[in-house]
């Protein structure tokens, strides 16, 4: 018999309906995978009675002919996401034992769908990292190693990417604020899908950066990713940023045929420093557009080298706001001082359940929203984040679709930039501009570095045109061929 | 009109200005759908989102939106189509998201006027320089136990409206006469209860003092002040402290100042230099608010017919005077109560309206007021209700019973709350109309008093109100005078 944890969300689909399978059977040999997967540290909480729970609802609905995409399909869910009674502290210390009353509106739509959640997945804490490094919960490994060194997974959807990437879930829920679906989904040669901002509710997210927060799935191919997609999607009267607009059927978009469609190429990409086999794979990727019978078209996207700094005032400063709620007063860690004040209390708390990472933003975002900073920076930054936004519009009036790299490197080992953060924030450079933009975009496996490590290509769309993002990811896909898997070491 | 205050130096004039925070009239929060009602036990009126928890998100409340628009509509302010939520944020245990959610740059009122009455047809226009949508905080409670702070979160979420004035007001009276407007203009829509002692309404007041023709000086808030009498002598008594301190060569701190009504005083609470920078921004949860002309036009559809055009009316169409048409319709209830009265009367009495109109009001605001003042009751207790008053008053139309029998069968119905004619019937107290009756009445008087008599034919025509009076005692009040009078005078001229 095939090992279940390998088949992709559309195989197991076909199989479930066909009776080859059971979703017990599926989840029984997940729920090992992930018992077998702990070396890699993504999973922070596992559920497997809840998991088994589902599939055996998802068996009935099968029988009953009831079942839809994720029927049956073991995945994990980002930390990030409030699950009703399971742990939910989005990787922080100061969400001590917080377990929410309620489920997040993504996570609800695939429970309706009739998905089995395998457990909760590490991340960087408050999503603020891109190596899944400042996690409370400690760092993910890559199932992706350089030679006999471990890699970072990317971030901050860490073990999100890595549980999919070591066939330890079929999908999982991340989340992208900057690039935390895009980037790490490239570091583990996964599909990482972000659609544009509103088209999933972001009720039952913890808030990172409330204009830029937007879920999306981790899957091994791009039909996975339509389908994961497709249940997550959908207007919420519960999130006033969510849009109220149809959800088009994403796996349909999957014709294969791009012909006379046309490619932009934004020349503003191309980033001094960059390492030589990503431009490589990104002329490899045009190629393959143009083969398929795409027009390519060089395009400026002016005020990309203003989106990083740009991102790093809009971020921190919602995100100093957003965290204000973490205080001790209600929930999660409280640290009291002995005949202290509620100053003393506040301060003991988010010293002691904040780390590095999330003080430092926080300490931004105070910072650019002061009085007297607020127009230099806050402000400014607003309005530099509308020229971004409209370098695309101008752009898309004359394209389809954009492709870049993913990110400027590969997987990096652990350390080597954790005490650098402008290094680190240096790993979000391409896929920053269209998150201040608010539009969809994918990273696509397309290719190995000279260390075997995956690198992914960038598919940029407009605004509610998820549609041709999947559909220009499939050809990549399937131009690439991208076979390789990780060698599995820790089993 | 001025208020001075006299220094040892000189005069001084007063500038306050005011911000009212008006609890909105709505079944549920600004941005959650919990209950609002005053008086709940602790924490049971609080949803996830009141309480901040992980994740959740503001959402709209439109009755809350729309009842902004027609306080706005009111005070014939200008209506923002677009405004924007920001947040506030500062640390407080009673303040779950660690931010209030408010307006800052973007109000969804504008600049509006509230005309003040100040007597003798005097009239004073305050302007309004805006009205805002925020939340309101939860409660600390610190008297529940020796070392611990309980914070109540049932107030958390509850929309306010802020409605803040431009530096108009140059007196206390002045300022009282404000927040009195402004609260009867709430009430009259609808859209905040006005019960500052349920904290449902209360005021900041900003006061500063300067000479006569000098630029504005500098100026102190004073928080929190929950009646209109605390508006009044906060003002007095900060204008005294400024003036004061200025005298003694000090200068006024610009800072934040608590109202102490026993000690009648005002201390520091924080200063400008201590004054938290609250980082505003706008909120990223909630997108711009906007609606259209045919929200604003719908809004105003609902508007009833407010204080100022209701005075006009009840004196050109009435016949009221200026100054009963202004007691009457100070308050909401009370104007209700007149035009309910009224209506019941022109019904009972089959009268002209404009011709009992008077007689009405006049009843209403002495003996109904006068009753209630003396019971300690507001108008919505009375126990004499609009109807009763209205069959009372008929009785008196149809000379069923005199306006004096009128006020002793008046006490009654508001001891018993019984109806008017029910007392009449019980007490016997039936005007005597008939004829007959009275005649042989006045003959046995005449007949009992010839001195009397005697010197009326004299020439002491006067002495026919000795007459009438001996009447009606004898029939206890319940001949009607006006046949008293027919009969008497040719019995006597005979």
């Amino acid at each position: 018999m095939t090992d279940l944890t390998k088949l992709k969300i559309a195989e197991a689909r076909d199989m479930l309906a066909n009776g080859d399978i059971t979703a017990r059977e599926l989840t029984k040999a997940h729920i090992a995978a992930v018992d077998g997967f702990d070396a890699l540290n993504a999973y922070i909480a596992k559920t497997p009675e809840i998991a088994l729970k589902q599939a055996d609802a998802a068996d009935a609905r099968i029988k009953a002919g009831t079942a839809t995409g994720m029927t049956g399909i073991p995945i994990g869910v980002k930390d990030l996401y409030c699950t009703k009674g399971v742990h939910t502290q989005a990787c922080s210390h100061i969400l001590d034992g917080f377990k929410p009353e309620y489920e997040s509106t993504v996570t609800q739509n695939l429970w309706d769908d009739g998905a089995v959640m395998l457990g909760k997945l590490n991340m960087d804490e408050f999503a603020m990292g891109s190596s899944n490094e400042t996690s409370f919960y400690g760092p993910v490994k890559n199932p992706w190693r350089k030679g006999e060194i471990d890699t970072v997974p990317g971030g901050s959807s860490g073990g999100s990417v890595s549980s999919v990437a070591g066939f330890a879930a079929m999908g999982a829920t991340a989340s992208d604020t900057g690039g935390s679906i895009r980037q790490p989904a490239s570091f583990t040669g996964t599909f990482g899908f972000k659609p544009t901002y509103g088209r999933c509710s972001r009720y039952g997210m913890v808030a990172f950066a409330s204009s830029l927060d937007q879920a999306g799935p981790i899957t091994r191919s791009v039909r996975d990713g339509a389908i994961m997609m497709q249940s997550m999607a959908g207007f919420d009267p519960k999130d006033t940023t969510s849009v109220d607009i149809a959800v088009p059927d994403f796996e349909a978009a999957l014709t294969g045929d791009i012909r006379g469609m046309k490619i932009g190429i934004p020349k503003e990409y191309h980033m001094d420093g960059m390492p030589e086999e990503i431009e490589a794979l990104w002329q490899k990727g045009i190629a393959w557009l143009k083969d398929a019978g795409a027009e390519i078209v060089n395009i400026s996207l002016p005020h990309t080298k203003y989106a990083l700094p740009t991102y790093y005032i809009v971020a921190p400063a919602e995100a100093s706001s957003n965290l204000g709620r973490y205080d001790g007063v209600k929930y999660g860690l409280r640290e009291t001082v002995q005949g202290g004040s509620l100053p003393d209390m506040y301060e003991a708390t988010r010293a002691a359940g904040f780390g590095e990472e999330v003080k430092r933003r926080i300490m931004i975002g105070t910072y650019v929203l002061s009085a007297g900073y607020y127009d230099a920076y806050y402000l400014k930054a607003q309005k530099v984040r509308q020229l971004i936004a409209n370098d695309f519009k101008a752009a898309f009036e004359k394209v389809d679709a954009i492709l870049t790299p993913t990110a400027p490197s590969a997987a990096f080992a652990f350390g080597e930039k954790s005490d650098d953060p402008l290094a680190m924030y240096l790993n979000d450079v391409f896929t920053v501009p269209a998150s201040l933009a608010g539009l969809p975009g994918s990273s696509v496996p397309a290719g190995l570095d000279k260390d075997g490590l995956p690198l992914g290509l960038q598919v940029l769309g407009k605004a509610w045109d998820e549609e041709t993002v999947f559909k220009v990811s499939a050809v990549l896909e399937e131009a690439a061929g991208f076979i390789a898997e990780p060698k599995i070491w820790w089993r | 009109m001025t208020y001075i205050v006299h220094g040892a130096t000189g005069d001084f004039e007063i500038v306050v200005g005011l911000e009212i925070h008006a609890q909105v009239s709505s079944n549920s929060k600004l941005f959650s759908g919990s209950a609002t009602a005053f008086g709940a036990d602790p924490n049971t009126q609080v949803s996830l989102v009141d309480a901040a928890m992980p994740g959740m998100l503001p959402t709209i409340n439109a009755e809350c939106v729309r009842q902004a628009v027609r306080t706005g509509l009111a005070i014939g302010a200008v209506i923002n189509k677009r405004s924007v939520f920001d947040r506030k944020n500062y640390f407080y245990a009673d303040l779950p998201q660690g931010y209030q959610i408010s307006q800052f740059k973007d109000p969804i009122v504008g600049p509006g006027v509230v005309t003040l009455d100040m007597g003798d047809g005097v009239t004073k226009d305050i302007g309004v320089e805006r009205i805002h949508l925020e939340q309101d905080a939860g409660k600390s409670m610190h008297d529940q136990h020796p070392q611990y702070t309980y914070v109540d979160l049932n107030r958390s979420g509850v929309a306010l409206m802020e409605i803040v004035s431009d530096p108009d007001i140059r007196t206390p009276e002045e300022a009282a006469a404000y927040v009195t407007k402004v609260r009867s203009i709430l009430r009259y829509i609808g859209s905040c209860d006005g019960n500052m002692d349920q904290g449902s309404m209360r005021a900041d007041v900003n006061v500063s003092v300067r000479r006569a023709g000098e630029p504005y000086g500098t100026r102190c808030e004073i928080k929190n002040l929950n009646s209109i009498k605390f508006v009044r002598q906060s003002i007095e008594v900060e204008a005294r402290r400024q003036v004061d301190l200025i005298e003694d060569g000090g200068t006024v701190v610009q800072e934040t100042r608590l109202f102490d009504p026993v000690k009648g005083e005002t201390r520091s609470l924080r200063s400008k230099e201590d004054a938290q920078d609250y980082r505003y921004f706008p909120d990223p949860d909630l997108l711009p608010l906007e609606f259209d002309d045919a929200f604003i036009e719908a809004a105003r559809a609902t508007l009833p017919e407010l204080p100022d055009a209701k005075r006009t009316r009840f004196v050109e169409e009435l016949g009221l005077s200026d100054y009963t048409a202004g007691v009457l319709v100070a308050e909401k209830a009370q104007a209700d109560f007149y035009e309910v009265l009224l209506d019941a009367l022109v019904t009972a009495s089959k009268k002209d309206m404009a011709s009992v109109a008077s007689k009405a009001a006049n009843w209403l605001t002495g003996d109904l007021y006068g009753a209630l003042n003396k019971a300690g009751k507001s108008i919505a207790d009375t126990p004499v209700s609009a109807g009763q008053g209205a069959e009372l008053l008929a009785l008196i139309e149809d000379g069923t019973i005199s306006g004096r029998i009128a006020k002793e069968v008046f006490e009654v119905m508001f001891e018993t709350g019984k109806g008017a004619g029910v007392v009449v019937e019980e007490k016997g107290l039936k005007q005597v109309s008939d004829t007959g009756e009275i005649e042989a009445i006045i003959d046995g008087i005449i007949e009992a008093n010839p001195n009397q008599l005697a010197q009326y034919r004299g020439g002491k025509d006067k002495l026919i109100g000795f007459f009438v009076g001996q009447v009606m005692k004898a029939t206890g009040g319940k001949a009607n005078p006006g046949v008293v009078n027919k009969l008497l005078k040719p019995k006597l001229d005979a």
